[in-house]
């Protein structure tokens, strides 16, 4: 009866908007949440597996955001870290299958990362955060709102690496023939790994620069 | 047992979890705050891989690999199950992690308060899940190489977390530029130790 009554909430409330929008910037889970570090340093290299990989989490985490909130009066607490694994790494062989058939070059080049999407501290941070104790509507937003937060990062620090890097974007030569011969050198270093670090952290200090409320007491 | 020990050095450094693949990265960050916590993390981390590598090793090999279940039935010959060891192995994880803690809990219960939160939470850890991953790519001849790259593993995390800890501890008193306080530091902290790391790049094992 209640329900009839209350008046229904329109799909894209200022709340729910809010949900998608926040963890773009405030609670950006990379650069303020510390969450999915691991794979975001380690496909940033080319922009290519970078932008695959930002549309798998954010596919994951919305999925299994919904999934478990339409779960979640039914799981028992004790069990419910094995069940969310469950639910999240059955997605994540979905979408291995669906990168082995469509993009097996990129799939390559991810390799083991695709299944590490599973340990992906995002996922498994908004399931236990937002989906246990939340609508799946609200939760589905959510999970779109973290993965955007999450591949933009990521879509910078991978076009930073590989411009300055390989000299390209997205596989194009950008830097002019001219400019080599006049003695201009791709830094190898942008592609090891440590520079993503060090990327990371620079993307972190021009952020906290700007969004002054973020910066921690020491 | 040459190759043995080779793999054991080569993952410790040269294939380090932290430095070379960022593995575990979350954890890394949130639990780096003191050496103490970070030794204790360490050393649960460097049990788990211990134990898990092998196990998932020994799944892979007789149960998930194409043609493993050739001992069962030479029927089963053309079986390939291996689209399904993400699955299989988070199960053997999540499940040794449970187990590791109540054997914990019931026999050192001072090691068990004092681990607290991160023992349930190693379930989760990039490094635990990559090191099977990682073991089920490079293919290792034998069960001797998998355990030793899992413990090679597990103390190559170990000395990055207590070196970072080492350092923030420091840190503390040096004045770090207010918008790269803390979180952003850290990162380049790690950037350099990686970069210094990259100097065991060239040793041929």
């Amino acid at each position: 009866m209640s329900a009839e009554i209350r008046e229904r909430e329109a799909l894209f409330s200022s709340k729910n908007i809010k949900l998608l929008k926040n963890p773009l910037n405030l609670s950006n889970p990379i650069t303020v949440q510390v969450l999915g570090i691991c794979s975001a340093l380690a496909v940033t290299a080319k922009l290519e597996p970078a932008i695959v990989m930002a549309i798998s989490v954010t596919l994951v985490t919305a999925v299994a955001n919904v999934v478990i909130s339409v779960l979640r009066n039914g799981i028992p607490p004790r069990i419910r870290i094995i069940v969310q694994l469950v639910v999240v790494a059955t997605l994540v062989i979905v979408v291995d299958q669906i990168l082995k058939a469509f993009v097996y070059d990129v799939s390559k080049q991810l390799s083991v990362f695709v299944g590490l999407i599973i340990t992906n501290c995002i996922i498994m941070g908004r399931l236990e955060a937002f989906a246990m104790a939340n609508k799946p509507w609200p939760s589905f937003l959510d999970g779109i709102g973290n993965g955007l937060g999450y591949g933009l990062i990521l879509i910078v620090i991978a076009f930073f690496r590989e411009l300055l890097g390989s000299g390209s974007i997205y596989g194009f030569n950008l830097i002019p023939e001219q400019f080599y011969e006049l003695g201009y050198k791709n830094n190898g270093l942008m592609i090891l790994p440590p520079m993503a670090l060090i990327v990371v952290g620079v993307i972190i200090w021009v952020q906290r620069y700007y969004t002054r409320d973020l910066i921690e007491k020491n | 047992m040459q190759e043995i020990f080779n793999i054991f050095i080569k993952s410790i450094f040269i294939d380090n979890m932290i430095f070379a693949y960022f593995l575990g990265m979350c954890s890394y960050l949130a639990v780096s705050k003191t050496v103490k916590t970070s030794v204790g993390l360490g050393a649960a981390v460097i049990f788990v891989l211990g134990i898990t590598v092998p196990v998932d090793y020994m799944l892979n090999e007789y149960i998930l690999k194409a043609g493993a279940l050739e001992w069962l039935d030479a029927s089963f010959v053309n079986v390939d199950l291996s689209f399904l060891s993400f699955i299989m192995f988070i199960a053997i994880i999540a499940s040794m992690v449970q187990l590791v803690e109540m054997i914990v809990e019931k026999f050192s219960p001072a090691l068990y308060s004092s681990l607290g939160i991160f023992l349930p939470l190693i379930a989760v850890n990039c490094a635990i899940l990559g090191g099977s991953l990682f073991m089920q790519e490079r293919e290792y001849q034998s069960l001797a190489q998998a355990t030793s790259f899992g413990l090679g593993s597990g103390v190559g995390w170990f000395l990055a977390i207590v070196g970072i800890a080492a350092i923030r501890e420091k840190i503390r008193y040096s004045d770090v530029p207010a918008p790269l306080r803390g979180l952003g530091i850290t990162f380049i902290i790690t950037g350099l130790m990686g970069i210094a790391f990259m100097s065991f790049l060239g040793i041929k094992l």
